[in-house]
C-alpha cells in the first residue's frame, strides 16, 4: 500500500501544481491541475484514482492490521516496541492523509483543513499562534497549500518509511506472533531453528500472495466501478473548487477520521476553566494515543483471544461496535444534543472504558491455559 | 428516524449547493430519476444543446473541444457546428464572460459546469444527474424575480429559463398547508401554461440528453474505466485461483 501511494504520488507530483491563485477561467490552479491529470494526462485518471482510493484502502488495511493485533495480543511483551512503532506509523499516516486531502483544493479540502487547523488554536496560551504557524497565514491559503504539499510529498513520507523500517526491524528481533500466542523462539532444535516455526519463504510469501490478490480484487472493484466510494472516498463537495467565502454547513472529514472526529464533538462540557473545545481536542488526541499504552494495560496471563475469557471478548466486541458507530456518526451532522449526539457520547465513554478498565477486567477474566506448542 | 435523518442530510446537502443564492430555506423537492444514457446519439444531441444554450454563460473549462471526438463526432463536425468561442480544436470550452461580469449581471457568477453532475449529488439516494434533470424541468414564470423565472428545485435561482422556447411557460400553483407543528409548508405544483416548440415528452428527452452529456463531461473516461475494470477483475480472479492453488500446494505438508 505504501509502495502504491509513493509510486502513484511520484507521477501525480509531475503534473500537479500547489497553487491557489485563479487561472484565466477563474478556477484555482491546484484544482484545475487535478482535473488536468484526470482528463489530459494519459492514464492520469488511473494514477489519480489509485492514489485517492489507495488512501482509503491504506486505512482499511491499517485498521484491520490493528484489529488483528488486538485479537491475538500482538502488542504484548516482547512486542511492545513493534506496537509503539505501529502507533507512530498510524499517527504519521493520519498527518499524511490529512495534508494530502488539502491538495485537490476543493471545498471539502479547504474547509476540512480550516476546521482541523483551528483545533490547535484551542490549546491554551500558545494555541492561536500555533495555528497561524501551521497555516502560515490567518486563514487557509496558498501558503498553507504549499507547506502541506511539502509535508505530504517529502517530510511525512520520509518519516513513514523510517518508521516502517523500524517496525519491521523490531519484528525481526522477536519474530511474529501467532494465533496461539506461543513464543516460537523459546523452543529450538539442535540447529537453532524454531520447532514451531516455518520459514517466511516460501510459506508466507505464497500465503500472502493470496491475501494480496484478494485485496487487489476489492481495491480494483472500487477503483474501476465506484472510485467516489459513494461520496465517502471522494466527497461530492470536493468537486467544487475551494471558496473561502462559502462555508459548507456540514463539514465532515473523510471516513477514516470520523471515529475520532465524533469523540471530539462528543465533549461538550467545559472543565477547569477551559472550554469544551479544548477538552474535545484532548479527548481526540487521547483516543489515538491511548493505543500506545495497550501493552501495559493488558494484564491477562494469555495473549491471544483464543485463550482469553468471556469478559475480554465482550469488551472487544463492544469496543469494535462503538468504534463503528462513532465512525458512522462522524459523517452525520450533529443534532444539538439529540439522540445522535448522546449516542456518540456513550460510545466515546465506552471507547475509553475499553482501555482504562483493561488492567482490571483483563486480570480477573477466566482464561484458558495457553499451550506450550503451536496447535494445528 | 431514518427518514428524518435522511431528510436532514438532504436539506443540509442542498444548503451547501444553494448557499450563495438561497434567500429562503426551501422544502424538499422529490427529484425525478434521470434517464442517463451513454448512447453517442444522445450525447451528441446533448452536446449540441449544451453548446447552444449553456456555453454562453457557463464554461466547461476542464473540457477540450477535441475530447468531443470521444462521443463519436469528427473534427470537422466539431469545428463547423460546436466551436463558437475559439478556432483551436485543442482549446478548452471557455466563455468570454468573466466571473466579475457574471456576478454583476446574475447576482452570482454562473458556475463552471464541467463537474456539475459530480458535485451536485444531494445525497446517496439522488445522483447529480437526477438533480440536474429535475432542475432543468422545474422553471416557472415568476414576475417577482428579476429574470422573470423561478425554480422549484433551486428557489430564487439567478439563472433564467434558457430552454423556455423549447419547454414553454410553466406556472406554479402554490398551496400552503399546516405542517402539524404550527408552521406552514409550501406545496408547489407546476403546470404548462403556454406550450413551447417541443412536446412534453420531447422536452424531457432533450433534457435527458443534455444531462447525459453533462454526466459524460464530468468524467469522460468513465466508460473506458469500467471496461478496463472488467478485464482487471477477470485477470485478478484468475491470479487468485492460481495463487490459492500454489499456497495449498506449498502448505500441504504443514499440519
Amino acid at each position: 500500500m505504501l509502495v502504491i501511494q509513493i509510486v502513484t504520488g511520484i507521477f501525480l507530483v509531475m503534473h500537479y501544481k500547489p497553487d491557489a491563485s485563479l487561472n484565466d477561467a477563474g478556477v484555482p490552479v491546484a484544482f484545475a491541475a487535478v482535473e488536468y491529470i484526470m482528463r489530459d494526462v494519459p492514464g492520469g485518471w488511473l494514477i489519480r484514482y489509485l492514489h485517492s482510493t489507495g488512501a482509503s484502502a491504506f486505512f482499511v488495511v491499517v485498521y484491520l492490521h490493528m484489529f488483528r493485533g488486538l485479537l491475538y495480543g500482538s502488542y504484548r511483551k516482547p512486542r511492545e516496541l513493534i506496537w509503539l512503532f505501529g502507533v507512530a506509523i498510524f499517527l504519521a499516516l493520519m498527518a499524511e492523509a490529512f495534508m494530502g486531502y488539502l491538495l485537490p483544493w476543493g471545498q471539502m479540502s479547504f474547509w476540512g483543513a480550516q476546521v482541523i487547523v483551528n483545533l490547535f488554536s484551542a490549546i491554551p496560551i500558545i494555541g492561536p499562534d500555533l495555528s497561524i504557524v501551521i497555516r502560515g497565514d490567518f486563514v487557509v491559503s496558498d501558503a498553507t497549500l504549499n507547506r502541506f504539499f511539502s509535508f505530504h510529498v517529502i517530510a511525512v513520507p520520509l518519516v513513514l518509511i523510517g518508521l516502517v523500517v523500524a517496525h519491521i526491524v523490531a519484528l525481526h528481533e522477536v519474530g511474529s506472533n501467532n494465533p496461539d500466542g506461543v513464543e516460537i523462539k523459546k523452543k529450538k532444535d539442535a540447529n537453532g531453528i524454531p520447532l514451531d516455526g516455518i520459514p517466511f519463504h516460501p510459506y508466507y510469501s505464497v500465503k500472502d500472495m493470496v491475501g494480496v490478490v484478494g485485496f487487489l480484487i476489492v481495491f480494483s472493484a472500487v477503483l474501476f466501478f465506484a472510485p467516489e466510494g459513494g461520496g465517502y472516498f471522494l466527497e461530492f463537495n470536493n468537486f467544487i473548487p475551494a471558496d473561502p467565502l462559502k462555508t459548507p454547513p456540514h463539514i465532515a472529514p473523510v471516513w477514516y477520521f470520523t471515529p475520532f472526529y465524533s469523540i471530539l464533538r462528543a465533549v461538550t462540557y467545559p472543565l477547569f476553566g477551559l472550554d469544551a473545545k479544548f477538552w474535545g481536542v484532548v479527548a481526540m488526541g487521547a483516543a489515538v494515543l491511548i493505543f500506545a499504552a495497550l501493552p501495559w494495560l493488558d494484564r491477562s496471563p494469555v495473549k491471544s483471544i483464543r485463550y482469553k475469557g468471556p469478559i475480554f471478548k465482550t469488551a472487544l466486541v463492544i469496543f469494535v461496535i462503538c468504534f463503528c458507530i462513532l465512525g458512522y456518526l462522524g459523517v452525520q451532522p450533529p443534532d444539538n444534543g439529540g439522540i445522535k449526539d448522546r449516542t456518540a457520547q456513550i460510545c466515546s465513554v465506552l471507547y475509553f472504558a475499553f482501555f482504562l478498565l483493561m488492567p482490571w477486567y483483563s486480570k480477573m477474566d477466566s482464561c484458558k491455559p495457553e499451550p506450550e506448542r503451536v496447535t494445528s | 428516524m431514518k427518514t428524518r435523518a435522511m431528510k436532514l442530510i438532504k436539506r443540509l446537502a442542498a444548503m451547501v449547493m444553494f448557499a450563495p443564492l438561497m434567500a429562503l430555506a426551501s422544502g424538499d423537492v422529490a427529484l425525478d430519476k434521470a434517464p442517463v444514457s451513454t448512447d453517442p446519439a444522445a450525447l451528441q444531441h446533448g452536446a449540441k444543446l449544451f453548446v447552444n444554450y449553456c456555453l454562453n454563460c457557463h464554461g466547461a473549462s476542464y473540457l477540450r473541444y477535441n475530447r468531443l471526438k470521444d462521443i463519436g463526432l469528427s473534427e470537422e463536425l466539431i469545428k463547423d457546428n460546436l466551436m463558437f468561442t475559439t478556432d483551436k480544436i485543442g482549446e478548452q470550452m471557455k466563455i468570454a464572460m468573466t466571473r466579475e461580469e457574471g456576478k454583476l449581471w446574475f447576482g452570482a457568477a454562473p458556475p463552471d459546469l464541467t463537474l456539475i453532475a459530480r458535485s451536485r449529488a444531494p445525497s446517496m439516494s439522488y445522483s447529480g444527474a437526477d438533480w440536474l434533470y429535475t432542475y432543468l424541468r422545474s422553471f416557472y414564470r415568476d414576475p417577482a424575480r428579476p429574470t422573470g423565472w423561478n425554480n422549484t428545485v433551486f428557489e430564487n435561482v439567478g439563472m433564467p429559463h434558457v430552454l423556455w422556447e423549447l419547454q414553454g411557460d410553466q406556472v406554479a400553483h402554490i398551496e400552503e398547508q399546516d405542517d402539524g407543528h404550527g408552521g406552514k409548508v409550501k406545496h408547489v405544483s407546476l403546470s404548462l401554461d403556454k406550450p413551447g416548440t417541443l412536446s412534453v415528452e420531447d422536452y424531457d428527452k432533450s433534457v435527458a440528453d443534455l444531462v447525459s452529456f453533462m454526466v459524460w463531461m464530468g468524467e469522460p473516461v468513465a466508460e473506458k474505466r469500467k471496461s478496463i475494470g472488467v478485464f482487471v477483475l477477470i485477470f485478478l480472479a484468475g491470479l487468485f485461483v492460481l495463487s490459492y492453488a500454489l499456497k495449498k500446494n506449498f502448505w500441504k505438508d504443514i499440519h
